[in-house]
């Protein structure tokens, strides 16, 4: 289980997969529970399919935006390869959650480089917290692969007890366009129980 | 009520707090936003210029006519709108006036990483640097009561990681200025030599009477933050937070007015500390300026890199020492990189394809196309700024020319970049008899800084109908004869209509149109799938470079999560393997 009290939150994944907006639906979630909150995006040429990471960090006063090495508590990872390639970033302990979901880079595409296959095997080997799931697969079956994020953002949630289900679905609300709203609560609440 | 504001939202609120009435800006990251948010806002008036000259002097003569304005722009941007910044710091405003300028520290998104805080040292303006999303919202509304109460343009300065971080700021209403009334005053107006030498002594007279308000604590732009005396760091915007991380303890002055800077709040600050720090991005610009005071002991560029961003990483590792105590792996993976890539579907995709296979010489520019230059490709062979393609293919002819020679060369630019400043390089090859081809990339949509409308795209940023530039028609009207459309996704017939325009003794205009796929408006239908059965694996389909195709076990397959079904792979399959499902 994480607290408010100081929470730094990397979510790293591939340009296009929803990065922005999960970071987006935590930072609301946070302002809404009376935390200071800063949070750092990308955009621009990075987000044409390459390597993405945003910052969110949760506390009583936060002053960088920017988590720095060995600094989060928490990666959230929509991407396995991106998932090893950020854990520099996590601290002794700290903990992994991510999507089982292999996106190859274009390297790997045109065969100048492999993707690892043990990728999964070395997390579990390593000295972290891991959680894996098939989000790609969850969001599938809420009604659109997009749910992605918010299925990630939801297993996050579930070590938070201290922030509400209200919160979260207010927060949801916030950043989700009304429409998409019923999809997104329903892979809310597949991240919450997994 | 505070809200989670990104730095460009927060600029854009605390302009509209401030009673903007016009605001012009061109895209481009990390600044577009600001411009974005703007647009929503009934009250304001607000364009997509075709480049930021452009939309400096539209801001210009909003505050000439009275009006308080804004233009936004990223660093290299400001290279482009330098002509007018330089005369406009002579005449002054009337309205106020406030240039927003995004500089890309590490180059996110970036040619270069230039620091524009020299542009407000060369050009005597006042430059503000904010720290976090309130500091952006407060300093963008007392950037226009400098502007007004001084007589200036005053410079507005973000970084990437002020632009793009989230935090919270409180909001406050809009406090309509009304109209200034606008009086003739060729004195202050028309810089003519005579005028002009005037008026230069006004802004040195100015310049004095800004660094005396940036002395003062009341102004609220520079602060002392006096804790252990035995560290005193100076600083200023996103490095003021990683100095907070990393030295919490220590004395500090937070520079929020880098132009002009505070003499004396720098000297009494510098005599009450026993070390002098100064953490900075980019170049020496605060720490030069204080070793010309005469103080000795500064030290800065001595522990940090000028190159790139800084971080708490970086300053602790530079000043203290200490490296990062970080979760290790159980056993070294090798992650390939995943650089940035066309996207599935992309229209760049069928031209970089054809080029890279007719191996001719490719100048390009600034868009997702200089992706173009990147494996599998390869095909671009220079990129230095907005619009240089076109007259740089023009270099590459005539120099090829002088010595008897003519490599096979094409310019290729995206629609908005050719408004932006690829005309005027087209011009250039018509009036001196140049032969070039230039090939315009037409997506409809500017597209690397997120789809803005431009010129050429019948929309403004408001969304409402425009008339758009006929791209053929204009081509033609400056006197090009050769002037084509043709589809990029028909790969043979696009092939050779380059071949023939680059053997034509004449300049020729080839577009190649085709919209972004990211447009909402694009619609190809269901996914592709490859026929195991048909399939030689021959691995044609790869060198496509789609993300969208890939190799498992030897199986060539589809990822039909990011097919976007644009079937530009059936092209490249001799077997009939690919296709949709039946």
């Amino acid at each position: 289980m994480k607290n408010l009290d100081c929470l730094n939150v990397l979510i790293v994944g591939v340009g296009g997969q929803g990065t922005l907006l999960a970071s987006k639906f935590l930072g609301a979630a946070a302002a809404l529970s009376g935390k200071d909150v800063k949070v750092s995006e990308v955009h621009g040429m990075s987000q044409r399919g390459g390597s993405v990471i945003t910052c969110v960090k949760i506390g009583d006063k936060i002053a960088s935006p920017i988590i720095d090495e060995g600094e989060a508590d928490v990666i959230l990872a929509f991407e396995q390869l991106e998932a090893i390639r950020w854990l520099p970033y996590l601290k002794k302990g700290g903990t992994v959650i991510t999507n089982v979901q292999k996106i190859n880079p274009m390297p790997v595409v045109f065969g100048a480089a492999k993707y690892p296959d043990n990728i999964l095997e070395v997390l579990e080997k390593s000295d972290i917290e891991l959680v894996t799931l098939d989000a790609l697969k969850m969001a599938e079956e809420c009604g659109s692969v997009k749910a992605v994020n918010v299925v990630l953002l939801g297993v996050l949630a579930s070590k938070l007890p201290e922030v509400s289900k209200d919160i979260w679905t207010e927060s949801l609300k916030r950043v989700i366009p009304a429409k998409l709203y019923d999809i997104n609560e329903k892979a809310l609440q597949k991240g919450l129980n997994v | 009520m505070k809200e989670l504001l990104l730095g460009n939202e927060a600029v854009a609120r605390g302009a509209w707090e401030a009673g903007v009435n016009v605001v012009s800006s061109y895209p481009g990251t990390p600044s577009t936003e600001i411009t974005e948010v703007m647009a929503k806002y009934n009250e304001v008036f607000c364009e997509w210029a075709p480049n930021e000259k452009v939309a400096a002097e539209v801001a210009i003569g909003a505050a000439v006519a009275g009006a308080r304005s804004m233009c936004c722009m990223k660093h290299v941007g400001l290279n482009v709108a330098a002509d007018p910044l330089f005369t406009v710091a002579y005449t002054g405003v009337n309205g106020g006036l406030v240039i927003v300028v995004a500089d890309d520290p590490g180059m996110h998104s970036s040619q270069n990483e230039q620091d524009s805080r020299y542009y407000a040292l060369s050009a005597h303006v006042p430059m503000l640097e904010p720290a976090d999303a309130q500091e952006c919202k407060d300093f963008t509304k007392k950037a226009f009561e400098i502007s007004e109460k001084f007589d200036t343009p005053v410079i507005l300065r973000l970084t990437t990681r002020i632009a793009h971080a989230r935090s919270l700021a409180e909001l406050s209403d809009r406090k309509e200025q009304g109209k200034k009334p606008y009086k003739k005053d060729t004195m202050k107006y028309v810089m003519m030599p005579g005028m002009a030498k005037k008026r230069h002594i006004i802004v040195d007279e100015r310049t004095a009477k800004l660094r005396e308000f940036a002395e003062d604590a009341s102004s609220g732009v520079n602060a002392v933050e006096y804790k252990d005396k035995k560290l005193g760091i100076i600083t200023s915007g996103i490095s003021y937070q990683y100095t907070k991380e990393v030295f919490p303890d220590a004395s500090i002055l937070k520079i929020g007015m880098v132009h002009p800077l505070p003499d004396k709040l720098i000297r009494e600050f510098a005599e009450s500390v026993d070390e002098l720090l100064v953490i900075e991005e980019l170049e020496p610009f605060i720490e030069n300026y204080i070793r010309q005071m005469g103080i000795t002991k500064v030290e800065g560029k001595k522990y940090f890199t000028n190159q790139g961003e800084l971080n708490t990483t970086i300053i602790r590792k530079a000043y203290k020492g200490e490296t990062p105590d970080s979760a290790q792996a159980a056993e070294a993976v090798e992650a390939p990189a995943r650089p940035p890539v066309l996207c599935p579907g992309c229209p760049h995709r069928g031209v970089f394809y054809v080029l890279s296979n007719m191996k001719v010489r490719v100048s390009g520019d600034i868009g997702c196309y200089t992706l173009g230059a990147m494996k599998p490709y390869e095909a671009v062979d220079t990129c230095i700024c907005m619009g240089a393609s076109v007259s740089m293919a023009h270099g590459m002819n005539m120099a090829d020319a002088q010595f008897g020679e003519k490599l096979p060369t094409v310019a290729v630019i995206g629609d908005s970049t050719f408004m932006h400043s690829g005309i005027t390089g087209l011009i250039d090859i018509v009036y001196n008899k140049g032969t070039s081809t230039v090939i315009i990339l037409d997506n409809s949509i500017t597209g690397m800084t997120g789809h803005q409308q431009n010129p050429t795209t019948g929309h403004t940023i408001k969304g409402e109908e425009a008339p758009a530039v006929n791209l053929v028609k204009l081509a033609e009207a400056v006197g090009v004869k050769r002037v084509r459309v043709e589809d990029p996704f028909d790969m043979k017939k696009f092939r050779a209509a380059v071949k023939e325009e680059i053997e034509a003794d004449e300049p020729s205009v080839i577009i190649a149109q085709r919209p972004c796929a990211l447009l909402k408006s694009v619609k190809y239908g269901a996914p592709v799938d490859i026929n195991s059965e048909k399939c030689r694996k021959c691995g044609a389909c790869m060198k496509l470079g789609c993300p969208a195709i890939y190799c498992e076990d030897g199986v060539y397959k589809i990822d039909k999560s990011i097919c976007l079904g644009c079937g530009l792979c059936e092209q490249m399959c001799a077997f009939g393997a690919i296709g949709k499902e039946e």
